[in-house]
């Protein structure tokens, strides 16, 4: 999908990853409705985008709230228009330092799957139904390698992403033909405040920016033929077209 | 006998001063009476005469002189409903089916076109420089700033519109705060009022959203969560009211559809409000609506109909985009408009040959609408088998199709 004038919708987009998304979209041209919790730092960001000529909206809204799912869909869309590109990349560890499985609070691992798992879920129900209608649209899970590998204490989130991945192939299946395409990305390790709240003791020098691997999300966002619906992609294996 | 309400929706309206006389005590629009209307709709019936109506306060169906049918009122789960279909050309008579059926009531080639508006949070709270209250209820889609509706005095949606109070006296340049924020009126006519707000747009739809509510009517007390206002497909925020003939279209009938070789397009249109309680705009609805037409879209209707297929609107809404769209029976300019067309029995539909609507019965100015597409004789038989088999005229009840063979 050509990214210039699309309008395109990223959760947790005020720093990290997800910041990092908007900003590369916005520089290719797409009307950017960016989403995070907490307005301040949102606001940072969207004036950065702006002052680079680049079209941003800040929405203040949590995606883990059931009922703050449509004013963030309509608030985006009466913002930058149809929607052709949504990113769930909003997502939290829950309580860190993290803990066993069996050390984990019931309610902690619900609160993790409403934000993980079940937000983006509310919001795919409202972003992909008008892209299928109108036959063209990307949506893309952010995900993770612990959907696949068993790490000691990444419990909680480790399902959440698996279950997420599982949502997206089939999204992937139910709405094959209609246009609308749903990718899976592990976006590998990153130097990002989640990372830092995981492995507080990591190299982060020796870690990938967040904007290098947003440059590797948004060609795949761009490359059907080497991103088909459905797939599961791990960034740092992507090869970078040039 | 006062003008009817614009019925886009099958909703339960009135005919004001008859249905007062006619309803007499029966409920005061107070929750228990709407909830327990809904139990007792169905059996409602009384002989002979042609006019029957909906009370707004309480969602009965009220019995005019000599009413013949009296539609159920409450509301059924969108994965629930059924259909009255009409075939207007042919002898068959009208016959019930579920609306899941649809796939197979229609043809391979046909093609099917929805309203993608989604429902805005129209209704929105107000104040005077004076301290004086009022409810906005957005008329159409927000554009650079501007936030154009109807205007009421005190209350909410429990009391009838034509029972709410007069809104307070404003005048253009006058400041008044809606939804929380500072805007300045930028024209009044009457109950109807443009507001210019002075805020970045970024704010000024978290504030529509943080302070709006979905425009519902007196027969309905509990408030419309926003999220049941919205058919499976809505983008844009456009529309005052919901394009509600497109609630029962789930992806398993959209994805039934595509697999059945039938085409399914979308166009945008911003429906309007259905009613205002003002005799004097309520006459001239429905307003001038804003729509757009994707080019895949006006593309399909032409090629539909160059090979002999048929075009389904799902609502009147659509009916209105694509007829004034319309350059010849063959043809529709892509693009944005303004539909200004009135739909009647002596309307001859160009692009539209058949629709999905909401179920009305004879008196509703909707139903004289419905008589573009078919006899009226033939709509009241279809209407007469809804009440025997129980069906319910709410907005978000059951439907017909109109379809010619």
């Amino acid at each position: 999908m050509k990214i210039q004038g699309q309008g395109a919708l990223v959760t947790g987009a005020s720093r990290g990853l997800g910041r990092a998304l908007a900003e590369q979209l916005a520089a290719k041209g797409a009307r950017v409705a960016l989403v995070a919790r907490e307005a301040g730092p949102l606001h940072d960001v969207v004036a950065g985008i702006r002052g680079r000529g680049g079209e941003a909206h800040a929405i203040a809204g949590d995606v883990a709230a059931k009922a703050a799912i449509h004013p963030i869909a309509g608030q985006a869309q009466g913002l930058v228009g149809e929607i052709s590109i949504a990113i769930h990349n909003a997502s939290t560890l829950g309580p860190t330092p993290l803990r066993l499985l069996l050390d984990t609070e019931c309610e902690d691992l619900a609160a993790v799957l409403e934000t993980n798992l079940v937000g983006p879920f509310r919001l795919t129900k409202v972003l992909a139904g008008a892209m299928a209608i109108r036959g063209a649209g990307v949506l893309v899970h952010i995900s993770s390698d612990a959907a696949i590998e068993a790490y000691p204490r990444w419990g909680a989130y480790s399902a959440s992403k698996a279950a997420q991945d599982q949502l997206s192939k089939i999204l992937a299946a139910e709405l094959d033909g209609t246009g609308v395409r749903v990718l899976a990305v592990d976006p590998g390790e990153m130097d990002t405040v989640m990372h830092a709240a995981a492995i507080p003791d990591a190299d982060r020098s020796a870690l990938p920016r967040p904007g290098d691997v947003a440059v590797r999300i948004v060609q795949m966002i761009e490359d059907e033929a080497r991103a088909p619906s459905g797939a599961r992609l791990i960034a740092p294996r992507w090869e970078l077209a040039t | 006998m006062t003008a009817a309400s614009y019925h886009r929706h099958a909703g339960p309206r009135i005919e004001r001063d008859e249905a007062r006389a006619v309803v007499g005590g029966v409920g005061s629009g107070g929750g228990a009476a709407s909830r327990t209307a809904e139990g007792d709709g169905g059996s409602a019936r009384s002989g002979g005469g042609a006019v029957s109506r909906l009370d707004e306060a309480t969602g009965v169906g009220v019995v005019g002189p000599g009413a013949g049918v009296v539609l159920r009122s409450d509301e059924v789960s969108r994965h629930a409903v059924r259909m009255i279909v009409v075939d207007p050309g042919a002898d068959a008579p009208p016959r019930l089916e579920l609306f899941a059926a649809l796939p197979r009531l229609l043809r391979a080639g046909d093609l099917v076109v929805v309203n993608d508006a989604a429902t805005l949070p129209g209704s929105l709270p107000g104040r005077t420089a004076g301290g004086s209250v009022f409810e906005l209820r957005l008329s159409g889609p927000v554009e650079a700033g501007r936030l154009a509706g109807v205007l009421f005095g005190p209350g909410d949606h429990r009391t009838r519109t034509e029972h709410r109070p007069a809104p307070p006296r404003i005048a253009p340049g006058d400041r008044v705060t809606i939804a929380g924020m500072i805007a300045t009126v930028a024209g009044v006519a009457g109950r109807r009022a443009e507001l210019a707000v002075r805020c970045d747009e970024d704010a000024l739809w978290q504030a529509l959203y943080a302070a709006g509510a979905p425009v519902q009517y007196a027969h309905r007390s509990e408030p419309l969560p926003l999220w049941s206002v919205q058919t499976a497909y809505a983008g844009r925020p456009w529309a005052a009211e919901m394009p509600s003939a497109g609630r029962p279209l789930t992806w398993e009938i959209l994805l039934g559809l595509r697999r059945a070789g039938i085409a399914v397009a979308s166009l945008t249109h911003a429906a309007g409000l259905s009613s205002t309680g003002d005799d004097a705009l309520d006459r001239a609805l429905p307003w001038p609506e804003r729509y757009e037409i994707p080019r895949r879209t006006a593309e399909l209707a032409g090629q539909t109909r160059a090979r002999g297929g048929r075009v389904i609107a799902i609502g009147t809404t659509v009916v209105r985009a694509l007829e004034a769209a319309a350059q010849d029976n063959r043809s529709i300019r892509l693009g944005s408009g303004v539909a200004k067309l009135r739909l009647d029995a002596s309307y001859r539909p160009r692009i539209v040959s058949g629709l999905v609507s909401g179920l009305h019965v004879p008196g509703e100015s909707h139903f004289e609408l419905l008589a573009a597409f078919a006899p009226a004789g033939r709509l009241r038989t279809a209407v007469a088998l809804a009440a025997q088999h129980g069906l319910s005229s709410h907005e978000l009840g059951d439907a017909c199709l109109i379809v010619p063979a």
